[in-house]
């Protein structure tokens, strides 16, 4: 199967590449500048946000959105709050969760799925066992009940997230680890006396770093979706904390008299993840073509 | 492939086990105490050990875990706390709100998604190529819960033409019988509740469908994009049978393999994803009623859900392989 597709990719490269390429950086450039735009602003929140996200003003409560140059830019929610400092302040967070989740999941998933392939045996079958429970899981669901249970906060909720998602990189990462343990220059390390972590570190993980970045830009956008989503449910973020999940929590009982209050939090949560996607598949297309069949990428 | 089947699911049953070992842990490790939930701060000692006593909470760990594994297998999740009813018949009565929603957005998906995929990969780098990818790609990058909220504001806020919560209008549907509603109605020949409750299902169908919706467009694309290099779609073309019916008959049929498999994939997907656009559309599933169990910290009521959900994932996951062996005659097991 990969040896057929690897063959047809080279039978009409000229001309496939040609019309792939300006397509690509098209992709790879307007996903990479929606992607840094919201790094910036997630970076830099504090001094751009004009107002203090939590302060309540009961003078001024659901304004509706008064354009650039206005004291409330996008409007301000039931409490007073400028949305425009909230959905600031809410990338910063949003962004740092899902960082932390996709580098956590990274490490956790690399290395058991490098083990596990590595060493096989008994190491690799209580591996797999593992990631079988864990999978039987339908996403979220594991998330929900964790978070349900060990209650709200940013720690638990970055242990809810990573529960699930290192399993992509164990599953991928496994596998190639798999057929790299038999290549030559992983028996050359061995027969010249180089330990088992040493070449995991050395021989192995190096080579999986190209396809575990494509799957982490994926997982960092399945992350941003998930937090949102558990903090919607008012299981994720605390409350006081501004994120675009708390957001749109809010904004629930207000859809039908303020259009504002969930257009704008939700609006930033589906660009950047849109950007986010936009910049994976063209990563992916330069990187790691055969992940291509999932669609998803995980 | 019986062998295989079976094989498979005899591996479901440890996995099984484990998994209600990790809910069991999972509920326990929880800081609030269930009874002064249920009871109130106010209760005195007496009356908390009693309650302890009655729901067995009072019991050591591995013994409240061996009872509760031995009566879940035989199909009992026990009383909720808060219905103050058997868990099973809870859930039961709330599953059919469930299937219909995740039917009917399945439904959505595969109509609008394949042959969209099949066109867009067909003619690659066209408009419709074009216009294809970038549906995949929203529909991918769109929270399903922030559709729903727009699509409340939109349709219903705005122009008024669909109704945005529960299943159906008070008084119109009939007496239930399967607690499927539409079909229900059909069965009465009750056309105006059938169109009630299709009116009622739409709006979370489509905004529960719009992730696989991508999802299937995109695989169904680069699935189709791989089989138009075959061997087979050549002699087809060289025959001279015209475009369509090589892309169709010759191209599709063979694309359309892996697509089975995405749909089961993204069932567990879908299944998430309902318990989130039921709560957006006040839907009366199952998704809805795990949000108010955990809110309640009814401790059988969401054993009982995340087990049935996961039971059914693991279930629908082993369908799905044994469809995919029926579906290509090449795979053996």
């Amino acid at each position: 199967m990969q040896s057929l597709t690897l063959e047809s990719a080279t039978e009409k490269a000229p001309g496939a590449l040609a019309r792939l390429l300006p397509r690509l950086h098209a992709k790879a450039f307007t996903g990479g500048l929606i992607v840094l735009t919201f790094v910036l602003v997630g970076v830099f929140g504090p001094y751009l946000a004009p107002h203090d996200p939590n302060k309540q003003q009961l003078t001024a409560m659901m304004k509706p959105p008064q354009g650039i140059g206005a004291v409330h830019v996008l409007g301000t929610d039931n409490l007073g709050r400028d949305i425009f400092s909230r959905v600031i302040h809410g990338t910063r967070v949003s962004l740092l969760v899902a960082f932390a989740v996709v580098f956590v999941s990274g490490l956790i998933g690399i290395t058991l799925g490098a083990v596990s392939g590595y060493f096989g045996g008994k190491a690799d079958f209580l591996i797999q066992k593992l990631v079988e429970v864990i999978w039987a899981f339908p996403p979220l669901l594991l998330g929900i009940t964790i978070m349900a249970f060990l209650g709200q906060g940013l720690f638990n909720l970055i242990l809810a997230l990573v529960a699930q998602r290192w399993i992509p990189y164990c599953r991928v990462v496994r596998g190639q680890a798999l057929s790299l343990r038999s290549r030559d220059f992983v028996t050359a390390a061995q027969s010249l006396g180089s330990t088992h972590g040493k070449i995991i570190l050395r021989h192995i993980i190096p080579n999986l770093i190209q396809t575990s970045l494509v799957i982490g830009t994926f997982a960092m956008a399945s992350s941003i979706i998930a937090e949102a989503s558990l903090s919607f449910l008012g299981v994720g973020v605390p409350p006081h904390i501004p994120t675009w999940g708390t957001m749109l929590a809010d904004a629930r009982i207000y859809i039908s008299t303020a259009w504002w209050l969930p257009l704008f939090p939700g609006a930033c949560i589906f660009i950047t993840v849109l950007g986010i996607n936009l910049l994976g598949d063209a990563l992916r297309d330069i990187l790691d073509p055969r992940l291509k069949r999932t669609g998803s990428g995980l | 492939m019986t062998g295989y089947l079976l094989r498979r699911l005899a591996g479901t049953v440890p996995v099984l086990v484990l998994i209600s070992l990790l809910v069991f842990l999972l509920i326990h490790a929880a800081p609030g105490d269930p009874t002064l939930m249920l009871l109130g701060e106010e209760t005195n000692a007496a009356e908390i050990a009693k309650a302890k006593a009655r729901w067995g909470l009072d019991q050591p760990l591995y013994v409240q875990y061996w009872k509760f594994l031995t009566t879940v297998a035989a199909g009992d999740f026990g009383k909720s706390f808060k219905y103050a009813e058997p868990v099973t018949s809870v859930i039961r009565s709330r599953l059919p709100a469930t299937i219909e929603l995740a039917f009917f957005a399945i439904v959505i998906a595969t109509v609008l998604a394949i042959p969209l995929g099949v066109w867009a990969g067909a003619r690659p780098n066209s408009w419709i190529d074009n216009l294809g990818t970038t549906c995949g790609l929203f529909g991918i990058s769109m929270p399903s819960f922030w559709l729903a909220i727009m699509l409340i504001l939109l349709l219903a806020g705005v122009l008024n033409i669909l109704p945005t919560s529960g299943r159906s209008t008070y008084g119109i549907a009939g007496p239930e019988q399967t607690g499927f509603y539409i079909l229900d109605s059909v069965m009465q020949k009750n056309w105006r509740a059938v169109w009630d409750a299709l009116s009622h299902l739409f709006l979370p169908a489509l905004a529960l469908g719009v992730n696989m919706l991508g999802i299937l467009m995109r695989v169904t694309r680069s699935s189709i994009l791989e089989v138009m290099n075959e061997d087979y779609v050549r002699t087809a073309r060289a025959k001279g049978l015209r475009e369509k019916k090589v892309v169709w008959r010759h191209v599709s049929s063979n694309a359309l393999i892996p697509v089975i498999t995405v749909v089961g994939l993204e069932l567990g997907t879908l299944l998430s994803g309902s318990i989130i656009v039921e709560t957006v559309f006040a839907w009366p599933g199952g998704g809805s009623l795990l949000i108010t169990a955990l809110n309640a910290r009814d401790y059988p009521l969401v054993t009982g859900l995340v087990l049935t959900y996961t039971t059914a994932f693991v279930g629908i996951n082993l369908i799905i392989d044994g469809l995919y062996a029926v579906v290509d005659p090449r795979i053996r097991y």
